[in-house]
């Protein structure tokens, strides 16, 4: 599963509507991943600042 | 709760579609999940005059951060273009106020309003959708006729709606944005950059503010060798004329999507602005088709209400419409971007040569002959021209 570093995430939303399976979810200023995810690692290949990491 | 019309998120289109549709006496409820509208802004808040009046849209003075006269265009080498003159003046907005000026509008129009309050899910019912939300009061059930999907780029409805709404990665800028103050530019204009080192297949760009600047950059992943947030810290670090004395006040990012290609209606739903990648897919430009697909959303949508007709059949006529102003447009500025991709550093500097600040002009309005005709007297970028912008 993709992490998010709550410490850089920006709350920009961008990632979320990358995700094939609607993995992601921004709850206002909280990036949330959910067990869906598959580690396609497109949204850590957009994040404008890094803040996602998995094995892409 | 039941409710005529939902609207998902107080942005712009959010609020415009709004606004149009208490106005046409709409039952119309708008949820957003911030605690307050408009911030974190994803947006670097240029837009110009001339088409928000043709959509009758005027911004509140304090929506205004900064009138511009027009824009200056640079090549890798720093050789500028300006573009001036009529149809150029433009406004770099506030958004924040921008933003919280429309919803103002539309509530004193009819509109309800919640804050911090998100949207979860929602499911058709009896032929009408049940959206869970979810804020201060703890979660409860909206029931709406009408579902509008104004929930931008990280859009849910779309695909609630099981419409194809995702987003392509390589049609999707990665952006990236610092608010700086003490930025020494030329305050007349906004400043875009381009090459394929300062931001890959995408550009820089430097919007003077009341007393600051959105210095920004969106770029595409395939030809990208660092993240945004990296090539924004190296232009900075290249242009100590206008940032040696300058430092961030607001950080932002965000996705733009620069291909439209997801259905906007289903059964009960319209999607409109973002949340239906309505963007222009040059300058990546989407205020103002956010704020002309709600104001068309709420017409049809308004008349579907009072036929009781909101089937996908009904609704395609928002689809229709939009069409019929944007599609060949949208088109030709797709061809024009897939050119734009092509090009090396060393056109962007023949580019720079052989257009004036017109020829741009017209290029971002989708006419390209002329522009075709201009490059016939330049074999080296003839071949990618006819490549890409004829059929
Ligand atoms: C870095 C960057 C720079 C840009 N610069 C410019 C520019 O200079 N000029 C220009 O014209 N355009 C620009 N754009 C594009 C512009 O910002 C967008 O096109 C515009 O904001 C679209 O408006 P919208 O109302 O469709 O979506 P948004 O403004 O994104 O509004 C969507 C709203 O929905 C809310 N929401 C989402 N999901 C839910 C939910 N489930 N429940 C409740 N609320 C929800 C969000 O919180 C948000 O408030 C830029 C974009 C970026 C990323």
């Amino acid at each position: 599963m993709v992490v998010v570093n709550h410490y850089q995430c920006l709350h920009c939303g961008g990632c979320v509507g990358l995700c094939p399976v609607n993995a992601l979810t921004l709850y206002e200023l909280h990036l949330e991943v959910s067990e869906a995810c598959t580690e396609c690692g497109i949204c850590v290949k957009f994040c404008p600042v890094g803040a996602l990491e998995g094995t892409p | 709760m039941k409710v005529d019309c939902l609207v998902v998120g107080a942005g712009p289109a959010g609020s415009v579609t709004a606004g149009d549709l208490a106005r046409r006496g709409v039952e119309t409820l708008v949820v957003e999940k911030k605690a307050e509208i408009g911030p974190p802004k994803r947006c670097a808040e240029g837009v110009s005059q001339r088409s928000l009046e043709a959509l009758g849209i005027n911004p509140h003075p304090h929506s205004i951060a900064r009138t511009i006269t027009g824009a200056a265009l640079y090549a890798p080498s720093g050789k500028q273009v300006v573009m001036e003159g009529q149809g150029m003046e433009g406004y770099v907005l506030e958004r924040k106020i921008f933003e919280k000026h429309l919803a103002s509008q539309a509530i004193q129009a009819g509109a309800r309003y919640m804050v911090k309050t998100q949207v979860l899910d929602m499911q058709r019912v009896n032929g009408a959708w049940e959206a869970q939300i979810r804020g201060l009061e703890g979660t409860e059930t909206v029931t709406a006729d009408l579902v509008i999907g104004a929930d931008g780029v990280e859009s849910k409805v779309g695909r609630w709606a099981g419409l194809k709404s995702l987003n392509r990665l390589t049609d999707y800028h990665s952006g990236f944005q610092y608010e700086m103050a003490n930025v020494s530019v030329n305050e007349s204009y906004i400043h875009l950059f381009f090459g394929r080192e300062v931001a890959p297949l995408g550009y820089v760009w430097v919007f003077p503010k009341a007393f600051s600047a959105n210095v920004g950059l969106g770029i595409l992943e395939r030809e990208a060798r660092m993240r945004s947030h990296q090539y924004l810290k190296r232009f900075i670090a290249n242009h100590p004329e206008m940032f040696a004395r300058a430092s961030p006040i607001e950080v932002n990012g965000g996705g733009i999507p620069v291909n439209h290609f997801t259905d906007m209606v289903a059964d009960g739903v319209m999607l409109v602005g973002d949340a239906a990648q309505l963007v222009n897919p040059i300058h990546g430009g989407g205020i103002v088709r956010a704020m002309h697909s709600a104001q068309m959303a709420a017409e049809v949508g308004a008349s579907a209400l009072r036929e009781g007709d909101l089937s996908r059949d009904r609704l395609l006529s928002y689809r229709r419409q939009w069409d019929q102003v944007y599609e060949d447009k949208t088109a030709q500025l797709l061809k024009l971007r897939f050119f734009l991709e092509k090009l090396e550093d060393k056109d962007f500097e023949l580019l720079a040569d052989i257009l004036d600040g017109a020829d741009i002009f017209e290029l971002t309005q989708a006419r390209l002959s002329f522009f075709i005709k201009k490059v016939l007297k330049r074999p080296s970028l003839l071949g990618l021209a006819k490549k890409y912008l004829t059929d």
